[in-house]
């Protein structure tokens, strides 16, 4: 077995793309569920929203991708306000319904061959849409260590993907740390409380909702972009799920929990896929049991088992404050 | 964020089995449903094929068959004299198989137009996908009308397997205030149990079904609850807790079964491709009427059992105020593990129902898992009443709503539904005030 190249696929995972999307995902979902108690399980929906915006308006109507990205920031508020405005009065069991159905009408519209001239159809849209951004990729030779792996484009996109994920994190340690911050958490903890105080639950839950949702949305920047394609079944319920994981896994409602949680996801997600692979390929693992194709399905059954056993026994993930969110809460 | 799983009783023990009990749980299952898989040797040439029969179970040659792929494969076939067709495929992908109905004969068409196009998911290479294109006796141009009365009659057939799952759904929802995300793999597990028992163990289908809804009713229901839920109430976890958890069962049990039984859809071994019989305007097989009978007769004494027996009015009470039932002399661990195998019961029929006239995935649970929600945010969470009522109306409108709208997107249009009458009436139709937050 080839350790150096499982610990290099590893590393370069657990600081790579996938890394980014999902911390972003992660993040959006902490401004809704860990400070504000939002159950929303259409996370997806926002990244697809960023992502099709991205595609869609430089392969179909010749926008500029500057452009294209202000476009999806645009409609990712949008969405959040068509979102919002019907499910933010529901109670969080009614709301983790409604939003998922709202995920998956978008990613069944983006798949539809009724609108398969603008979007593609399942197997939606490849093209040369990140032009404009890898133009100006300083980066003329990847990075090849022993323990990390980027060819010159990735390079760039985790380069550019983590500044961004830095930035998007100090303006969130601001703004949870705000008078508003405070509220959000108030609304969390109790909304009836903040409601006597005059103020407007409501309008907060939106712009939480509203907030998260951008974040998600420029996740899905960084999904189209990386791959130069985008495709509607990527965007489905299970990438809302890994998202939540992601976050458990770190603490809710910390700044930083995401960034943590996600690094640790898709190490451990590689390098277990690397290892079963190695190990079946050099036939440590009996071929009957676990066949080379199957690698991929156990790594996602591990997700779900470890997705239950850290809300069992340990809710508040890794860096979690047991107090901040107490999701075993006893009535 | 505070409440907890309902029923909290008062017992000191913590349960260490918790987690060896789940994986005990899925490991029975796994055993059950194991030796579907059999090992991929990777060089083979892979297929999709089938077999064209018309109704009269007589081979049709000369139909042209086609299958599309990604990095645009395209491969064709035309059916031989034994009515055979076989497309050799050179990548584990999802294909679109194409069946050229205006070469079919005259007197025979697809029963169900829909399936014109089939999906083929070729796992891996080494394993031949089978696809069978239901053919029967051709139905001549339809008026709007008749139309409308087909799609009505599929839809209340499609509200009566949603209805059976959502029951179960509302009165675990009712007892103990889980939102249960992994309540869709409970019809898949009732719908592989069916595929194993009478496919590999080669039992009739007619007593592989009722051993399969005992089996699912053990395992989803008595299993499930004792093993892993019933120790999370005593830990008092919390709701939204509980229903994370519930997600990472869906997700590990989905997976479990796609690893232990492949990705594409099998059909059973009996009953594959009946002939629709024609009653008015409205065609439907018999193995529909069939299990459509049994899955309304299973509803029927399941509500008349809530609102008779004693167990029923029992969790009546539990679902009202767990302390005051407790009190009053209900045992209320016991009215929960009955809920839980009637409602495992239920769903895993549901499974069946859809197993029998469309085939199995381990998809389905999760396809319609949502339309189950659906159906039970719809009537008002909780409610018995509401779970019916959502479900006719999520049933009946998505097939009807391809009378205006392209068929693909008839689940978009019964989930807009859904989302307009929370609009309107945030608690469901008959849901109480209270329960909106």
């Amino acid at each position: 077995m080839d350790f150096l190249f499982i610990t290099q696929q590893s590393l370069s995972a657990a600081i790579g793309v996938n890394t980014i999307i999902f911390a972003l995902a992660a993040i959006g979902l902490n401004m809704h569920f860990g400070y504000t108690g939002l159950l929303n399980f259409g996370q997806a929906g926002f990244l697809a929203v960023g992502a099709y915006s991205v595609a869609v308006s430089v392969v179909s109507f010749n926008i500029s991708l500057w452009v294209a990205l202000l476009i999806g920031i645009g409609n990712s508020i949008i969405l959040a306000l068509l979102l919002g405005i019907p499910t933010l009065r529901l109670r969080a069991d009614y709301l983790a319904i409604v939003t998922i159905a709202a995920g998956e009408i978008i990613r069944q519209v983006a798949r539809s061959a009724t609108f398969n001239q603008t979007l593609g159809g399942s197997d939606g849209i490849t093209g040369k849409f990140g032009k404009e951004f890898f133009d100006l990729n300083p980066f003329t030779a990847g990075l090849d260590l022993p323990f990390l792996r980027f060819t010159p484009n990735d390079l760039w996109v985790v380069v550019v993907g983590w500044i961004v994920v830095a930035i998007i994190l100090f303006l969130m340690w601001l703004l949870v740390n705000s008078p508003w911050g405070r509220l959000l958490k108030a609304i969390r903890e109790d909304e009836d409380a903040v409601r006597s105080l005059g103020k407007n639950v409501y309008l907060y839950k939106i712009q939480s909702l509203i907030a998260g949702g951008v974040i998600g949305s420029i996740g899905g920047f960084v999904y189209a972009l990386s791959r130069q394609s985008v495709q509607p079944d990527n965007y489905g319920t299970a990438l809302t799920f890994f998202a939540y994981t992601v976050l458990i896994l770190g603490g809710a409602a910390r700044v930083m929990a995401p960034i943590a949680g996600a690094v640790i996801f898709w190490f451990l997600l590689v390098f277990v896929e690397q290892m079963l692979r190695q190990a079946v390929s050099a036939g440590y693992v009996p071929e009957w049991l676990i066949g080379v194709n199957q690698v991929g399905q156990i790594r996602f059954m591990l997700v779900g088992l470890g997705l239950m056993l850290l809300m069992i026994f340990r809710p508040q993930g890794i860096f979690g404050d047991r107090k901040e969110l107490a999701l075993d809460a006893r009535a | 964020m505070h409440r907890a799983l309902r029923v909290r009783v008062s017992s000191s023990r913590r349960s260490s089995l918790l987690m060896m009990g789940s994986v005990l749980c899925t490991l029975i299952s796994s055993l059950l449903v194991a030796g579907l898989a059999s090992s991929a040797s990777a060089a083979t040439p892979t297929y999709i094929q089938g077999a064209l029969v018309d109704s009269a179970k007589s081979p049709i040659a000369g139909v042209t068959v086609s299958a599309i792929g990604p990095n645009g494969f395209s491969g064709e076939s035309v059916s031989d004299a034994a009515g055979k067709w076989k497309i050799e495929v050179p990548a584990a992908a999802v294909y679109e198989v194409s069946i050229n109905q205006e070469q079919l004969p005259s007197g025979q068409a697809l029963t169900d137009a829909a399936k014109a196009t089939i999906k083929a998911n070729v796992i891996s290479l080494g394993f031949d996908v089978t696809i069978l294109f239901p053919i029967g006796p051709g139905v001549e141009k339809t008026t709007d009308l008749e139309r409308s009365a087909q799609l009505l009659a599929d839809g209340l057939i499609l509200a009566l397997v949603i209805a059976l799952a959502a029951l179960g759904l509302n009165l675990v929802f009712g007892t103990t205030g889980l939102t249960n995300f992994a309540h869709g793999e409970l019809l898949t597990l009732g719908g592989l149990l069916t595929y194993y028992l009478s496919a590999v163990v080669g039992l009739k289908v007619i007593f592989a079904i009722p051993l399969a809804v005992l089996l699912s009713a053990f395992i989803g229901g008595y299993l499930q609850d004792k093993i892993l839920w019933q120790p999370l109430r005593r830990r008092g976890t919390g709701l939204i807790a509980a229903l994370i958890v519930s997600i990472g069962l869906a997700i590990f049990i989905r997976y479990l079964f796609l690893f232990i039984f492949g990705g594409d859809t099998r059909q059973l071994p009996e009953y594959a491709g009946q002939a629709g019989l024609s009653l008015g305007p409205v065609s439907i097989t018999p193995k529909s009427i069939m299990t459509s009978t049994i899955g309304l007769a299973m509803l029927v004494i399941a509500t008349l059992w809530l609102s008779r027996s004693h167990m029923g009015k029992a969790s009546r009470a539990v679902a009202d105020n767990p302390a005051l039932a407790s009190s009053s002399g209900i045992e209320v661990e016991r009215v929960i593990r009955a809920v839980w195998i009637l409602g495992a019961t239920l769903a895993s029929f549901a499974g069946i129902m859809v197993t029998v006239n469309q085939g199995v995935s381990f998809v389905m649970g999760q396809d319609l898992l949502l339309l189950i929600f659906a159906a039970v945010t719809l009537g008002g969470l909780g409610t018995i009443n509401g779970a019916l009522v959502g479900s006719v109306v999520i049933g009946v409108s998505i097939q009807l709503s391809t009378l205006f709208i392209p068929t693909e997107l008839k689940y978009v249009g019964a989930l807009v539904i859904l989302i307009l009458i929370l609009l309107v009436r945030p608690q469901g139709i008959l849901g109480k005030k209270g329960r909106i937050g």
